[in-house]
């Protein structure tokens, strides 16, 4: 009798060991899988790069880096989905158990700043910058976006244009359109692509922030850039008359929309814009890669590009970065990582592959095509501006709530209520 | 045993029943702790003021409740929610027995027709959710079909609430784009209160059936007084099982619609999701789960508590 309760007693015991060790398993199967030796040198990039090009990308850049590091090894750790919603949630999950990947992928601006910075969860780079010379390689505005109280906390690699807008070519030409650069202009091509039974500007937000991005682009027409930037810090709110005029633009524009444009995502928006549906898209220039790449359009033939009316001079800038999280093991390790990250070699082997441009302003021009050289040259002399839609702008609480408004403004097209909920979610910015 | 019935007010327990309280203690800790350890964490989190990605648990009251019931979208959630779970419910019921009392007599093939309709079931909320979109897109789908008779309905794009009035930030009505999810989702729930209404009707005896018609009850008769009272208590099951995925549905509405223009299409699971990991306001996510539990729980805990009494 007795023996048979030892015996009870100790399955229990097992089954609750058995239970913690598959647990404990489970948290150290990332880091030693193996050689348990080898803790230490070993950096786990995390991302969302599993898209065509992007992971294409992200392996050139990790070839590149065990070919002068074969001793460090690389895991790659990218999460896929939701345009990097699905990643983030797992980041803020493994970042608050104090479980920090080696280094993450994360958009410059407020999503860094008063994300994680704000969180005490990174650590600063200035004296890495400085070693390897860089504070004059990538430009200030943009070491600005990556910086908080002076002090440097990620490495960018790739700059996508988010004030770009594509447009069929053939659409254009056959009802005598020219390219718009003023929103009059704009306006008044849309009336006439209207009546010509063309829909003049294709949207798809199921997704909202399609639609921000339209917003926060008037906006930066009606501001120019530096009240845009004001507006953001909070020098300027959101009652200011030129946002209000900024709300009542935008309203104009989606007048002229496609009328399905909530069962849709960009790409399918994009599609109308390749079969002559639509004429125009306002889009990051993540698109030129569809078109040209999924959908087998010529650029400049087939479809072509222009800032978005008002904008002229300014760069609507996304752009991935990495950074060194605090209370990880082998920081040298994983700042040899960000040195081949932003090298010359790392982002001309990167960005040509996802379709983006390089971040520095000294790399060589001849690795990209035709759109990316256009943008490099603009990049240099435009003024950087962030985005709102991408998480640069304002904090991500602040973004869900603009997208939310966003989303009631498109069906409702009541500027106050818009503007008002603008002005509740400022605090959060 | 003998032993056992003579001290039956001590209550002793026996070998094997000491064996299955073994064996049971480490999923009862565990459920503790990651279900209800964690539910009670979450109603903490929902008092707190955590809404940033800095751990902030000071205390907030009803804070986030309160916002949340005076948020448009919250709002919209509710409203949305009310009118999926009765369509959804009643349509599953309805044609759930309608289609078992069809198959039920005693017809050819009986098992084919019945796989058929039970099949959906098989497929999971984010596959339906997928191929509905397509299904019920303004621009492709049935629309490619039905413009040829001039009808052309805008399907879960639609952003009309019928019979709406204004309520408080909000118009309350039936929105007309879940009418779309509705579709959808009694497409894929059907088949499952089809198979519990078939093993109700089972296990009615033939004999009570003959009953009624000997007395000169015509067939309807027989199952508006004998049948349809036999089967209440699979009525009370499907409508249990039904809600609680009702209440707490995301997969399905992610997948197809997303929150919809002007959050026509938008529910508590969805909103609880952007908010928590997007947005970062943990605490409010966390009222949201509170809410959606308590919902769930006004539907199960009666349930619970009858089937409790039937146990006595």
């Amino acid at each position: 009798m007795k023996k048979l309760y030892g015996f009870i007693l100790l399955l229990v015991l097992a089954l609750v060991l058995a239970a913690c060790s598959s647990d404990s398993s489970g948290d150290s199967g990332d880091s030693d899988s193996g050689e348990s030796e080898s803790a230490g040198k070993k950096v786990e990039i995390f991302s969302w790069w599993t898209g065509a090009g992007e992971e294409d990308g992200l392996l050139a850049l990790i070839d590149l880096f065990e070919e002068k590091h074969p001793d460090i090894e690389i895991e790659n750790a990218a999460v896929a989905g939701g345009a990097g919603t699905n990643a983030k949630a797992v980041l803020a999950t493994r970042m608050q158990g104090d479980d920090p990947p080696s280094t993450f992928q994360v958009h410059g601006g407020d999503e860094l700043n008063e994300g994680w910075v704000a969180a005490d969860k990174m650590e600063p780079l200035n004296d890495f910058y400085e070693e390897n010379g860089w504070m004059d390689k990538f430009p200030e505005e943009l070491i600005d976006l990556v910086s908080k109280d002076g002090n440097i906390y990620s490495v960018p690699v790739d700059i996508h244009r988010g004030n770009v807008i594509f447009y069929n070519m053939k659409v254009f030409e056959e009802n005598g359109i020219e390219v718009p650069t003023t929103f009059d202009e704009f306006f008044a091509a849309a009336d006439k692509l209207k009546e010509a039974g063309v829909t003049p500007l294709a949207l798809g937000d199921k997704e909202a922030w399609t639609a921000t991005q339209i917003f926060e682009n008037v906006l930066l027409g009606v501001l120019g850039p530096d009240d845009y930037k004001k507006l953001f810090e909070g020098e300027i709110g959101f009652d200011d008359e030129r946002v209000k005029e900024a709300a009542e633009k935008f309203g104009k524009m989606l007048d002229y929309i496609n009328e399905d444009h909530a069962s849709r995502n960009w790409q399918d928006s994009a599609q109308l814009v390749a079969n002559g549906e639509a004429a125009m898209l306002n889009m990051g220039d993540w698109a030129k890669g569809y078109f040209s790449n999924d959908l087998e359009l010529e650029t400049n033939k087939d479809f072509g590009y222009f800032e978005f009316p008002a904008t002229d001079g300014s760069f609507a800038i996304i752009t991935d970065t990495f950074g060194l999280p605090k209370g990880i093991e082998n920081p040298d390790d994983v700042k040899e990582f960000l040195k081949v990250l932003g090298s010359v070699e790392g982002q001309d082997a990167f960005n040509p592959l996802k379709g983006s441009i390089p971040a520095r302003v000294d790399a060589d021009k001849s690795k990209y095509d035709e759109y990316g050289q256009e943008t490099m040259e603009d990049f240099k002399g435009a003024r950087l501006v962030p985005s709102l839609a991408h998480g640069s702008a304002a904090s991500e609480g602040f973004l869900t709530k603009a997208n939310q408004a966003v989303n009631i403004f498109v069906t409702q097209r009541d500027v106050d209520t818009f503007i008002k909920a603008l002005q509740n979610a400022a605090p959060e910015m | 045993m003998a032993e056992n019935i003579q001290t039956k007010h001590k209550k002793r327990f026996t070998k094997d029943q000491w064996t299955a309280v073994a064996f049971l203690i480490p999923s009862i800790i565990l459920i503790l702790v990651f279900v209800y350890g964690f539910i009670g964490w979450t109603g903490y989190v929902s008092l707190s003021n955590w809404n940033t990605l800095v751990p902030d648990f000071s205390f907030a009251g009803l804070k986030n409740y309160i916002y949340l019931f005076n948020d448009f979208r919250f709002q919209a959630d509710l409203r949305n929610t009310l009118f999926f779970t009765i369509l959804f419910i009643g349509l599953v019921i309805v044609m759930g027995m309608g289609l078992a009392i069809l198959i039920d007599q005693k017809l050819k093939g009986e098992s084919i027709f019945r796989n058929i309709f039970l099949f959906p079931m098989a497929l999971s909320f984010i596959v339906t959710g997928v191929v509905w979109q397509w299904l019920l897109n303004p621009s492709t789908g049935f629309n490619q079909f039905l413009s040829v008779f001039g009808i052309e309905p805008k399907w879960y794009t639609d952003t009309n609430i019928l019979a709406g009035f204004e309520w408080g930030s909000i118009e309350f009505g039936l929105p007309v784009a879940i009418i779309a999810v509705v579709i959808a989702a009694v497409w894929q729930m059907t088949g499952f209160s089809l198979a519990m209404y078939l093993a109700g009707l089972r296990g009615i005896p033939d004999e009570l059936r003959e009953a009624a018609r000997m007395d000169g009850a015509s067939e309807f008769q027989v199952y508006r007084k004998v049948v349809l009272p036999m089967l209440l208590p699979i009525t009370m099951s499907v409508v249990i099982i039904m809600a609680h995925i009702s209440l707490k549905i995301f997969d399905l509405i992610y997948a197809m619609t997303g929150s919809g223009a002007n959050f026509v299409t938008d529910v508590p699971g969805v909103y609880m999701f952007e908010t928590t990991f997007r947005g970062n306001y943990y605490a409010n996510g966390a009222a949201i789960a509170i809410i959606m539990l308590l919902l769930v729980a006004v539907f199960i805990v009666p349930y619970l508590w009858n089937s409790r009494k039937g146990d006595n």
